[in-house]
């Protein structure tokens, strides 16, 4: 059956098997590779996205059910001459190893930063509790959202194009 | 753009944050299961649900006219491909290797053994006909843990493995470990569950092959820690390809930990399968598919002893282990609970004897292989929990009683009676750096205030050393190793002055992009702009042996740093030539090459570089070119060592341990990149409080794992740990022109012995209770909380 939405500002429809789920859409049918998939239970949060400027986990989600929708990935929300503050954030502070999670730790503290422009610690690591990282501990990934809050506190503006609208 | 902005600072030891950073935030990594190539064919395993059946007939029909389906690949398929056994990588003496198929022809041995393949034209369509392939199981007995497994009339695993023994493994005097018994003031004694990991990197395993039939050449992407190793398994061992003709690419890997390291059965079947085909096929496992098909970690059973004199100065260890090894036997398997962690159990201490007795079992599970420390870990728990209750049957301050019994600085290189010879070391400094850090008295202060109330405070104090850096060929050799483990790298310079460094270690998030490029720039002085890293191809590199065992900078760092030096000695050559003048009058400072005495005469690396290149003018004799491979084969291996301090808060209503602190000081030689090592530091200590307080590869006694996905197996989420304090001390190893150690496993080696003394110590304070095993979950440690009370007279249930 038909999907039509718009993923990083572009339409786009395509035929697809009832069964597809939005993960599967982005990577196979729309080659955006960058959002990934972990786990097969909703645990891991490698999968997020955006889907009407909300953090959703993709892996659970129709693509059928984003139709109409406006989703974003990692792809869209900076670009390596544009970044949002969040990849900035997790540039700077090695917020980041193998970067497998990444996508999704970004998109994940991108609702909470929308939501709280400035969490304390506790929200950081409360809010991504749906994201398993191995390797970084997590230490790295609150000062790189600490540190994301801070540019944004200070003017920065999202690049790309904006993360939720 | 030509030539190299001049520059005077040092990359050594910055903090800078890594130049392959911008593809991972941005979405634009590229994974096996990104890559895409035309025409390519997906293929699904299915897997025994049994931990031990015989397969009686597959009826391939029963999904052959599925659609999508192309082909269902069996036992019989690989047998008749004349396709051999995964071999092992490790030989010990008398070592039982069962067959380790591809694909299982007669019997499945552990759930999740492959016993038939799906190929379709996509993923979806593949799964779904995996799932109805009808296959005949007969169940037989079967066993999942090492104590039942060698029990008398115990399931037997395979028949050529009788009392499912794969080897008996001893290092050390057990007769002066006896006389240290006999003059003992004092002996504790403790049984140790060191239970079983699953490593799971979040990147599920994938492997991707295609073959050219014109010129029988193999590609296969492949989701390894170590793609020259799997080459040669493959190409000489398994699938008789020759070696040039199978090229293994290692494209961004999401995390290791030691999973990626072995070659899996899914390779074999995705290269017969592409072959057979006459299409790329690709697989991507299920976060389901890797519980019951990764490597896991650990397994230990392990009885401990030690024994001390009347002025608490040990005087003897004794270490005997069951070692749960799985169903069959993988690349490193046999060396992981014998030379990595029977040669480790004299920890920091001048221990006049240690013995180590480990038997391999085999039981109807997941292979056990190396995860993260692999058997390093094993090893500073089995010690530093001993001492612990040593200090504890003391009355010792166990950071005073660590101390007093240090190996010295001046004892370096020190040789301990379980074989190795540590290079460097002086364990004091860490030891009182972590203290002070931490606030220790103030802490036991602060116990002493909690004590009897419904949060009692536990603190450990631990130290440790590991040995790392793998590894001297010749030495591993001589214990069983079937691989060389030295290290190469190549320096190719092109005419820009632009520099491409080759090395056969890989990266899979340690920042070998950043750091190899620190040293080089340091070493060339051009800018670390103008310096990039290749890994992970067959390809494209020089020979290697991947990464793991924390030997990335230790050894492909140092095999860097002899190639580097190969490329100045020549630029210097050429640099006196072009300025007509004796190669002792030149000096390469601050970016160029000058005549000493006359600044003003001078060529920089891009001039050099050129005339390498077009060798309009070179000394007589000189070929052209600017390039330079080094193999560097390490002297002994490295040992970094540290204190590590954690803080545990612990509810007695309800016995939840909260990790409230975590602080350590570890020395693993000079800092290439801090903010990387620092990284490394806080992932190791992560994945160890982990296995301290949550995880388990749970198995009921059949082989059934519980623990089977992320809604069972617990891994630590980002609310669960505290930010942690972290120092360093710096003692260069004497023997590799880095003086680096390694760090990638330290913080998992230390940081589970840790976490699991700090419960303790608050248990012991509080209840008495001398041992508990990991990981101390709430129930487990409210019911100790609960049992200790009732056995003091107390209700049970208040």
């Amino acid at each position: 059956m038909n999907v039509t939405m718009n993923v990083n500002g572009k339409p786009y429809t395509r035929d697809v098997e009832p069964r597809t789920l939005l993960v599967h859409f982005l990577r196979e049918d729309l080659l955006l590779t960058g959002t990934h998939v972990g786990c097969d239970t909703s645990q891991c949060g490698a999968c997020t996205v955006h889907v009407d400027g909300e953090a959703v986990k993709s892996c659970t989600v129709l693509a059928v059910q984003a139709d109409g929708m406006d989703v974003t990935t990692i792809e869209g929300i900076g670009t390596p001459g544009d970044l949002h503050p969040l990849q900035t954030g997790f540039w700077e502070k090695h917020g980041l190893q193998c970067g497998y999670c990444t996508p999704g730790m970004i998109m994940a503290s991108a609702e909470l930063l929308k939501h709280n422009p400035s969490p304390s610690e506790q929200e950081i690591r409360y809010h991504l509790e749906g994201n398993y990282c191995r390797c970084t501990g997590y230490h790295n990934i609150v000062k790189a959202v600490q540190h994301a809050a801070e540019i944004m506190a200070q003017g920065g503006q999202a690049g790309g194009q904006a993360a939720d609208d | 753009m030509t030539g190299n902005e001049s520059r005077t600072d040092k990359y050594f030891g910055q903090a800078l944050k890594r130049k392959e950073d911008p593809r991972f935030i941005t979405g634009t990594g590229n994974y096996t299961d990104d890559i895409v190539l035309p025409g390519m064919l997906h293929a699904a395993m299915v897997r025994s649900p049994y931990p031990h059946a015989k397969i009686g007939g597959i009826n391939k029909e029963s999904v052959t006219g599925m659609p999508g389906v192309v082909a269902v690949l069996t036992g019989q398929d690989i047998a008749d491909a004349g396709i051999g056994s995964i071999p092992v990588g490790w030989l010990l003496p008398e070592l039982k290797t069962p067959a380790h198929p591809a694909i299982a022809l007669t019997e499945a041995n552990h759930v999740g053994d492959i016993v038939a393949v799906v190929v379709a034209e996509n993923r979806a369509l593949a799964e779904d006909a995996a799932s109805m392939l009808e296959v005949d199981y007969e169940p037989l007995p079967s066993v999942a843990f090492a104590g039942a497994a060698i029990a008398e009339g115990a399931p037997v695993v395979h028949d050529d493995v009788p009392g499912n023994v794969a080897f008996n493994w001893e290092i050390g005097d057990a007769t002066a470990v006896q006389e240290g018994f006999n003059a003992a003031y004092k002996t504790v004694k403790l049984k140790l569950t060191n239970q079983r990991l699953i490593p799971n990197a979040i990147e599920p395993r994938a492997s991707l092959a295609q073959f050219t039939p014109a010129s029988g050449e193999y590609l296969l992407y492949t989701t390894s820690q170590n793609p020259h190793i799997h080459r040669l398994i493959l190409a000489a061992f398994v699938m008789n390809i020759p070696e040039h003709k199978l090229r293994v690419i290692s494209p961004d890997v999401g995390g290791g930990f030691g999973s990626k390291i072995f070659q899996y059965q899914e390779e074999v079947i995705m290269l017969l399968a592409a072959r057979l085909m006459g299409r790329p096929v690709k697989w991507t496992a299920r976060r389901s598919e890797a519980f019951v098909s990764d490597m896991q970690g650990r397994d230990h059973e392990t009885e401990t002893e030690m024994a001390v004199d009347k002025d608490g100065k040990m005087l003897a260890f004794r270490v005997n282990t069951l070692a749960n090894l799985g169903a069959y036997q993988t690349l490193f398997a046999p060396a992981v609970p014998t030379y990595l962690y029977g040669t480790l159990c004299n920890g920091v201490y001048k221990l006049p004897a240690v013995h180590v007795k480990v038997q391999g079992v085999m039981t109807n599970t997941v292979p056990v292989d190396a995860y993260r420390g692999a058997g390093r870990p094993e090893a500073t728990y089995a010690i530093e929990r001993t001492v612990d209750a040593m200090a504890h049957a003391l009355g010792e301050d166990p950071a005073e009683f660590r101390r007093k019994n240090f190996i010295q600085p001046e004892d370096f290189p020190y040789q301990t009676p379980v074989a190795l010879v540590y290079d460097s070391g002086n364990y004091e400094p860490a030891l009182d750096m972590a203290l002070g850090m931490m606030k220790y008295p103030e802490l036991r202060a602060e116990q002493e205030r909690m004590k009897g109330s419904n949060k009692i405070l536990g603190v450990s104090v631990i130290s440790y050393v590991e040995a790392c850096g793998l590894a001297p060929s010749a030495l591993v050799g001589q214990l069983g190793a079937q691989a060389g483990q030295w290290e190469s790298s190549l320096v190719r310079v092109y005419p820009t002055g632009k520099v491409e460094l080759f090395t056969g270690s890989h990266s899979h998030g340690q920042g070998h992009e950043t750091a190899f490029p620190q040293i080089a720039a340091d070493e060339l002085q051009i800018p670390i702009e103008d310096i990039d890293l290749v890994h992970g191809d067959t390809g494209r590199m020089p020979y290697g042996w991947g990464t793991y065992g924390s030997r990335s900078a230790a050894v492909g760092g140092s095999a860097l740093k002899v190639a580097l030096q190969k490329i100045t000695a020549k630029a210097k050559k050429i640099a006196a030539h072009l300025l007509e003048a004796s190669e002792e009058d030149v000096e390469h400072e601050n970016g160029v090459f000058r005549i000493k005495g006359a600044p003003d005469q001078s060529k920089t690396f891009f001039d050099v570089a050129l005339m390498a290149h077009l060798a309009h003018s070179l000394p007589d004799g000189m070929e052209p070119g600017l390039e330079a491979t080094a193999f560097y084969d390490p002297k002994n291996f490295v040992y970094p060592f540290g204190t590590h301090m954690a803080v545990v808060e612990i509810d007695t209503d309800t016995g939840k341990v909260d990790l409230r602190n975590y602080g350590c000081v570890d020395d693993c030689g000079p800092l290439i990149n801090p903010l990387i090592v620092e990284g490394q530091v806080h992932g190791g200590i992560a994945q160890g409080a982990g296995q301290a307080l949550w995880e388990e590869g749970a198995y009921d006694e059949e082989g059934n794992l519980l623990a089977a996905s992320y809604m069972e197996y617990t891994m630590p989420r980002a609310d669960d740990l505290p930010m942690y304090q972290i120092d360093h001390t710096v003692t260069p190893s004497p023997h590799n022109p880095l003086g680096v150690k390694g760090i990638g496993e330290s913080g998992t080696i230390a940081s589970s012995a840790a976490v699991a003394n700090a419960v303790l110590d608050a248990l012991w304070h509080e209840c008495g209770i001398e041992h508990l095993d990991m990981p101390y979950t709430a129930e487990k440690v409210w019911k100790a909380i609960r049992d200790s009370r009732a056995g003091m007279g107390q209700a049970a249930d208040d």
